[in-house]
């Protein structure tokens, strides 16, 4: 086994506090500030870091930053976040998931109550730093949460790269015919594209049966080392690779609509693990809507930017195609709890060990779970084998 | 008996001091963004660190108010039943000439006819409290 022993060591603090109880600044100005003062004392500048830790929103905190981590860590365990944050980014630098990782922390509630008397608006959460930019900068145009940013996304794609309805709609026709080999799938019916074409638009171009299910659903993992599982009960699967990204909270603050954080998350991934997008025999990837389920095909490789609708037109990611894609009925049609991601992995592990039923693959060695976070926002891409990839 | 429908409303944006000159200026119907002094470059939402070098070296610009569609959705299905546009209407992120983006709604425009890339130019609702708010029509 490896150790993080002197993997990884502090190099740079600051702190703030005053003997009136009070700061001047707050919110995320004071993260600001404290990220700036701690980088200076370590002789850094924002441009180093490309790991973000905080206790309730990073992608929030990034955002405001400007910055787009490769390695991410909300953990919130109360007092204890920011050693548990070190924790993470000890074993992230350790193992090359990230070079420079900042952890921050600001809290003004002595402030916050002065400020809030006779002010307007809403008081600010106690863990809460600054408003919620959404609230100000998206909600009051009435776009429908969280299908409309996807909605936007399908609309930019078919604009430029001339992707069509019916292509989105043959995935949610393909992951269907995969779900009736699964006896716990909400949806077991085939359906055609005109069956999608012909379910009511929600926000266009996305259709009733571009989207997601939203169903009660469970499911657990378990994860030991390589030395411990070579002694347990089933064939182990191991993590070949891993790899994390986001780029945006919010979609208007989405750099590229058609380009997603996974171009970044899937590069480190399958490098990582030293495959090519050719060695992957399944593709578990996060189908809360037809659209996200094409953009993981192009970001990841599995065919060029714009080519996603040409790419699985014809069937292929569906029983007897050439790129099974998820293969338990994913998130249109087997179920979609709300954060649907550990499913991709269940999936992904049973396939590995040839436990599928109806639905399993001819011998697979490496799958992929690529799950998705927020409105495309953050991406993490797992690489998963069999001992013989190992 | 029925329930008699509920006024049309939008939800009102909140402000606070760093986006303040933001709302003032929406109160003459002028469409502000921040552009950093040291990176030369626009930035939106506002924020009072420039996110790229974290300086405090943002200023207040005007925008034109012009623009093109980057791209949009129109909501048939609304979320709120008593959203302020009867759907379907259109959600869009719009470009503008200064290079930032922002969401938005395109009014005075038939949801079938808007397009990616369309030009438009700002055009404004009045919020309850005197500030407005930048809508989008075909330019």
């Amino acid at each position: 086994m490896g150790t993080l022993r002197g993997a990884a060591a502090f190099v740079g603090v600051a702190d703030d506090a005053s003997p009136t109880g009070e700061l001047e600044v707050h919110g995320r100005a004071l993260e600001a500030a404290m990220i700036e003062a701690a980088l200076a004392d370590a002789g850094l500048s924002i441009s180093d870091v490309d790991g973000v830790c905080h206790a309730n929103n990073s992608m929030a905190l990034a955002e405001y930053l400007g910055i787009h981590p490769r390695f991410t860590d909300s953990t919130s365990t109360g007092g204890s976040s920011f050693e548990v944050h070190a924790e993470h980014a000890a074993a992230a630098i350790a193992a090359g998931l990230a070079d420079v990782v900042v952890s921050v922390y600001g809290s003004t509630p002595q402030g916050d109550r002065r400020r809030n008397a006779g002010g307007r608006g809403g008081g600010r959460g106690f863990m809460m730093a600054g408003p919620n930019p959404q609230a100000e900068w998206e909600m009051p145009y009435g776009l429908r949460q969280p299908m409309g940013p996807y909605a936007m996304a399908a609309t930019r794609h078919m604009a430029q790269f001339g992707t069509t309805p019916e292509q989105l709609a043959q995935i949610a026709v393909s992951t269907r015919a995969w779900a009736t080999m699964n006896p716990k799938a909400r949806h077991r019916d085939p359906i055609t594209v005109d069956d999608v074409l012909s379910s009511p638009l929600q926000c266009s171009p996305l259709h009733l049966l571009d989207c997601c299910l939203v169903t009660d659903g469970a499911g657990a993992w378990v994860m030991t080392s390589a030395e411990r599982a070579a002694e347990l009960a089933k064939p182990p699967v191991y993590v070949l690779g891993a790899g994390t990204c986001h780029d945006h909270q919010m979609i208007s603050q989405m750099p590229d609509l058609t380009t997603t954080a996974g171009v970044i998350s899937g590069t480190n991934a399958f490098g990582m693990a030293g495959i090519k997008p050719d060695d992957v025999d399944l593709l578990m990837g996060y189908d809360s809507f037809t659209i996200t389920a094409l953009l993981h095909l192009e970001d990841l490789g599995f065919c060029p930017k714009g080519e996603g609708g040409r790419f699985v037109e014809d069937g292929r990611t569906g029983p007897g195609g050439s790129f099974p894609m998820n293969t338990n009925g994913g998130g249109l049609s087997y179920t979609h709890p709300g954060m649907y991601g550990m499913f991709l992995i269940v999936e992904a592990v049973r396939q590995l060990r040839g436990e599928a039923g109806a639905r399993q693959l001819e011998s697979p060695e490496i799958a992929v779970a690529h799950g998705s976070g927020g409105v495309l926002s953050c991406m993490s891409t797992l690489v998963l084998g069999t001992e013989a990839t190992r | 008996m029925t329930t008699p429908p509920a006024t049309p409303t939008r939800p009102q944006p909140p402000e606070d001091e760093t986006s303040r000159p933001f709302w003032e200026a929406t109160r003459t119907r002028r469409l502000l963004y921040q552009w950093c002094t040291v990176c030369d470059r626009p930035v939106f939402f506002p924020r009072d660190i420039c996110p790229g070098c974290l300086g405090s070296t943002l200023e207040w610009r005007e925008s034109s108010g012009r623009g093109t569609v980057y791209t949009f959705s129109n909501v048939h299905r609304p979320q709120m039943p008593n959203f302020a546009l009867p759907a379907p209407y259109t959600v869009a992120l719009i470009e503008l000439a200064e290079g930032v983006r922002l969401m938005s709604n395109v009014v005075n425009c038939d949801p079938e006819q808007v397009r990616v890339g369309m030009a438009v130019k700002v055009t404004w609702e009045r919020l309850d409290d005197g500030r407005h708010l930048p809508q989008f029509e075909p330019a």
